[in-house]
């Protein structure tokens, strides 16, 4: 990359930074200002009195005896259990992914290598249907639900959510396999193989890039996914958001709000320790698919 | 309106039914059916549906509180069987369960299992008992005392002796915004008018009816004291909602609102808040506008009720888990302050004087009329407009009446 | 690729599609046309902790029996389309012959609720949609001229934005914009007016709306960018320069062009998302100052008494909107998809 053309001039340089510096200013503070407020008191993490509270904590140091107090962290994790909200995002989030990216790696591949007409009207609909608003769709979904007992269970939430999130799978690996060269595939059914035999040989070793930052989206998704699963799960089997949100409820019980920002703190470690494994590949990943669109 | 002092007098008979029901076991023996509750989340609705899952621990027995419980009960009560056996709803939420025929009557039940269940407990339309109330609720005047005092002035009992204690307040330096109110668009601010409405006289609907009728002089009175305070709060007022409100209040921003009898509790409390603000929380009783004399509050309750389409033994299960949790068994030093408690046996916290007070003035009870629901909704998108000085409070009150009445058309209330 | 092949690759997907999502939306549609039956109204003695009152009830016997003879509700067409809390045909018309002027019938216009909503929802998707876009192919650039090791951080920095839930990322940022809110306090310094208050004002509050939009939907804009930025072709570059093109003619005239493909992407996306804007109008305390058609959707199905004909005519017309503002760019597709790859 060290060659001339992309090479730049010290003051493109020091522009291009300080942007970046302003930029990562922007993202990040409303979340470091949270990891620091979550070690507070809610009198002073929400302070009415003076934004000042949330650094100094003058209510923290009369209520708890220390500048800093794990009470949050205490109260969401070990009183009202979220790590149980925390495995069900796991078996939500991983069994999500397999299943969007299963079914989605056989739809977009067989959109990108059809010519018929009807393979892009296939792709509208999708899309249209992605414009519904979720929360017309779920409250659609209760009553059947409710009928036949499906509702509250993890395993119709994971296929809600799959389904929702089907339009956006197919767009983006659509992209992806279009960008895999046909002679590929078809050479080798050329050579006898029948069209699944050439998907699994062929294609499936050179499209883990577009898969995996596509199932990255999907993951997110499903991660951070408050309209379905807030109104489709029982309490026992609710996700961290919806669990996040009861902690806040109509009616705020005191010190509960700290569990909520506790638990907002404790959503994002795990998502930082994921992009820290996949940043390479999320990259990687786009660069060999979607790029033309 | 003497049901709180029989609830406040009559502790110790209360007492003693509650011992004797648990002694003889014959609340909890629940062998057959099924228990689903769905409900509110907050504590008082907790320690009951714990209490009711504790009583029903025999059989299969789920709660299930959420803050979205209104969007899913009346589906979760639709299907045969339906899943929840009962749903905790207040006055103006019980309507749409009604409307949509999925609660049961409960005479029968009441026969048989609820002899101890006083009268005053009992929710009955047009002669059947529909559901069992298990505490009140209403909003009242929450003011600082010191900072009266500093002024030199009396508590207010109306919204005018409100501005003019804020005015004093405001000029002495004390504070900018000493009046705060629940006054977030949406749901908030509507229950403030249908207070303030109340408090005129007015009546919202042409008796027997389903046509509305604020576009009157008791109407524009409503909004223009609704106005007339908001000169004194917190320029983002339509932002706040009683959470909002209560940490206004804590902040010590705050002298005087109007505010749920069920959130003074941890106004009062040492969590939160300077000392100075805590210990001289008072609650007041309701206010009034105008000449009327009408108390400018109305009066709420929670209460459960028994789906339809279950069978008679998930039927006689859930109502006795259900009475067992509203019964005097369930006040202890814990639960006592949660809530102005309807059984027998409770003793009133200073925390629930205000809604007391405000039952003692007589103030109306939230109209349990099957399209109020969507008058509410109306009012909460309409009255901002009026309040921010985009428009008139005729204009604000004719634009109510128009989105209710394409609702209600919508609803076959209207033709 | 054979008919039945495709069939069968396909099927699953179209299977889950078809189940969750068409099926719902013709339901929705359905939906949207009936209407309640006429409610047989008495009134009944109610007793409670407060005493009696005679109250308006509905006659249940006298409902069930229509009901049951229609369980669908009674046949309304597009009635709801065109009543007053949806696109007001009358009212808009009255308004028109009635209007002094224009700047009057703006007025009368932004007093119906869902032409109120549309005016929020088109302002924050035209502004928000592009400001993205830019927005994210900058840092896209800036990252991409940032040292190796620091890469990794910086990403994960960039994306939190993204992956911060909405319904917590907002909550934070109303507090902090709050007049005591450290974002708050800020402003009032910066403007040197210590009354200045966000929350209070309708243009403050919608340029907060929309700034969160932005700050929300960036770090998305950005991967798709940075991903195509590491692939245009440093040929292609060189041979610019040769030329005499310079930094922003290379920037205008190659990077561009090669991604352009991804901006389609991201702007599809973007508009649907934006369109359907929702969470920071009701995280923000909002309804006062801004509102959406989701919004409208989300108040039909939350209040007491549900309005799901209601609910379901505003969700077709957001269906219909989108189809609309996305026609330009599905119509490119279109091109595209018949031009062979």
């Amino acid at each position: 990359m060290a060659n001339k053309a992309t090479a730049q001039p010290l003051s493109v340089k020091f522009l291009a930074i300080s942007f970046l510096m302003f930029w990562l200013v922007l993202a990040a503070f409303p979340f470091i200002w949270t990891l620091w407020g979550s070690f507070k008191v809610e009198g002073d993490f929400f302070s009415k009195a003076n934004w000042a509270n949330a650094l100094f904590g003058g209510l923290t140091q009369k209520e708890t005896g220390g500048s800093f107090t794990g009470d949050g962290y205490y109260g969401a994790f070990v009183e009202e259990e979220f790590w149980r909200a925390a495995l069900n995002s796991f078996i939500v989030c991983f069994f999500v992914v397999t299943i969007s990216l299963t079914f989605g790696t056989l739809g977009g591949y067989a959109l990108s290598r059809s010519t018929h007409r009807y393979a892009f009207w296939f792709l509208l609909f999708a899309l249209i249907f992605r414009a519904m608003p979720p929360i017309t769709l779920v409250s659609g979904y209760l009553l059947p639900f409710y009928e036949y007992n499906l509702w509250g269970r993890l395993s119709t939430t994971i296929i809600v959510l799959v389904a929702i999130n089907q339009p956006f799978t197919l767009w983006m690996l659509h992209a992806f396999f279009k960008n895999i060269p046909k002679d590929l595939d078809e050479s080798a059914m050329v050579d006898g193989c029948t069209r699944f035999q050439a998907f699994r040989h062929v294609i499936i070793p050179v499209m883990w890039p577009g898969v995996i930052t596509t199932g990255l989206f999907s993951f997110l998704l499903a991660y951070n996914d408050f309209a379905v699963t807030s109104m489709l799960l029982s309490k026992d089997n609710q996700t961290m958001v919806p669990k996040l949100a009861s902690f806040l409820g109509t009616t705020q019980t005191k010190g509960n709000v700290m569990f909520a920002v506790a638990a907002v703190v404790s959503i994002t470690a795990p998502l930082f320790v994921m992009v820290m494994v996949f940043q390479r590949q999320i990259v990687s990943g786009l660069t060999a698919g979607a790029v033309k669109g | 309106m003497n049901v709180f002092k029989i609830a406040t007098l009559g502790t110790a008979t209360a007492v003693l039914m509650g011992t004797t029901a648990m002694a003889d076991g014959h609340a909890c023996a629940i062998t057959d059916g099924r228990v689903n509750i769905v409900g509110n989340e907050f504590p008082a609705i907790q320690s009951v549906a714990a209490a009711a899952l504790a009583c029903a621990s025999g059989v299969d027995a789920e709660a299930n509180l959420t803050a979205d419980h209104q969007k899913i009960n009346l589906a979760g009560m639709s299907g045969n069987p339906a899943e929840y056996t009962s749903a905790v709803v207040a006055n103006s939420s019980i309507v749409a369960l009604i409307n949509e025929d999925v609660v049961r009557p409960l005479d029968d039940l009441v026969a048989m299992y609820g002899a101890d269940i006083p009268s005053h407990q009992l929710i009955t339309i047009d002669g059947q008992v529909m559901a069992v109330a298990f505490m009140a609720n209403a909003q009242h005047l929450v003011y600082r005392s010191d900072v009266l005092a500093q002024v030199g002035m009396d508590v207010p009992t109306s919204y005018e002796g409100v501005l003019e204690a804020a005015e004093a307040i405001r000029a002495a330096g004390i504070m900018d915004n000493p009046v705060g109110g629940a006054y977030a668009a949406g749901w908030n601010l509507a229950e403030e008018f249908v207070n303030m409405y109340l408090g005129t006289g007015g009546d919202f609907f042409e008796t027997g009816t389903a046509n509305v009728s604020i576009n009157n002089e008791d109407g524009v009175e409503a909004l223009e004291m609704m106005k007339a305070l908001t000169a004194y709060m917190n320029p983002d007022y339509l932002t706040h909602d009683s959470n909002a409100t209560s940490s206004e209040w804590e902040a010590g921003n705050v002298a005087l609102m109007n505010m749920w009898g069920s959130r003074t509790g941890v106004l009062m409390d040492d969590e939160g808040a300077e000392m100075a603000v805590y210990s001289n929380t008072v609650a007041g009783g309701p206010l009034t506008v105008g000449d009327s004399g009408n108390a400018a509050s109305s009066l709420w309750w929670d209460g459960w009720t028994v789906a339809k389409n279950i069978s008679d033994e998930s039927a006689a299960a859930t109502f006795q888990a259900m009475a067992y949790a509203t019964s005097p068994a369930l006040l202890n030093d814990e639960t006592m302050s949660q809530a102005v408690w309807l059984m027998n046996g409770f003793e009133a916290q200073p925390v629930n004087e205000g809604v007391l007070a405000t039952v003692a003035a007589g103030a109306s009870p939230y109209p349990m009329l099957p399209f109020m629901g969507l008058l509410h909704t109306a009012a909460g998108d309409n009255i901002a407009d009026f309040l921010q000085g985009n428009e008139s409070a005729e204009q604000a009150l004719a634009d109510i009446e128009a989105a209710y009445t394409a609702a209600a058309t919508e609803q076959g209330f209207l033709q | 690729m054979k008919h039945s092949t495709f069939f069968w690759f396909v099927l699953p997907s179209a299977f889950l599609m078809l189940l969750f999502i068409a099926l719902p939306v013709a339901s929705v549609v359905t939906q949207s046309m009936y209407t309640a039956h006429e409610q047989v109204l008495v009134t009944v003695e109610n007793c409670g902790p407060f005493g009696c009152k005679p109250v308006t009830s509905i006659d249940q016997e006298a409902t069930k029996a229509l009901n049951a003879d229609k369980p669908l509700g009674k046949w309304a067409g597009l009635d709801i389309y065109k009543d007053r809390n949806h696109l007001a045909f009358s009212e808009v018309g009255s308004a028109w012959v009635n209007a002094d002027g224009l700047p009057d019938f703006g007025k009368t216009l932004m007093n119906l609720p869902f032409y109120k909503a549309m005016a929020f929802t088109l302002t924050y998707t035209f502004i928000v949609t592009p400001l993205t876009i830019i927005f994210g192919f900058f840092i896209a650039v800036a990252v991409n001229s940032v040292a190796k090791a620091l890469k990794g951080p910086t990403i994960f920095l960039t994306l939190l934005p993204f992956i911060v839930t909405p319904l917590v990322g907002s909550l934070i940022i109303f507090w902090m914009v709050d007049a005591r809110g450290i974002l708050g306090t800020g402003l009032q310094w910066l403007a040197n007016n210590p009354d200045l208050s966000v929350k209070a004002s309708t243009p403050l509050m919608w340029i907060m709306l929309m700034f969160y939009g932005i700050w929300h939907a960036a770090p998305f804009a950005f991967v798709v960018f940075y991903a195509g930025l590491q692939t245009v072709n440093s040929e292609s570059l060189e041979a610019a320069m040769i030329d005499g093109a310079n930094r922003w003619e290379r920037i205008r005239y190659v990077v561009i062009p090669h991604l352009f493909p991804l901006v389609t992407f991201v702007a599809l996306i973007q508009l649907m998302d934006n369109f359907r804007v929702f969470e920071p109008i009701v995280s923000f305390s909002a309804q006062a100052h801004a509102t959406s058609l989701s919004y409208a959707i989300f108040n039909d199905l939350g209040g007491e008494t549900r309005l799901l004909s209601s609910a379901a005519a505003t969700s077709v017309l957001t269906i219909i909107g989108i189809a609309i503002l996305l026609s330009p760019v599905l119509i490119r597709t279109y091109r595209d998809f018949s031009k062979p790859s």
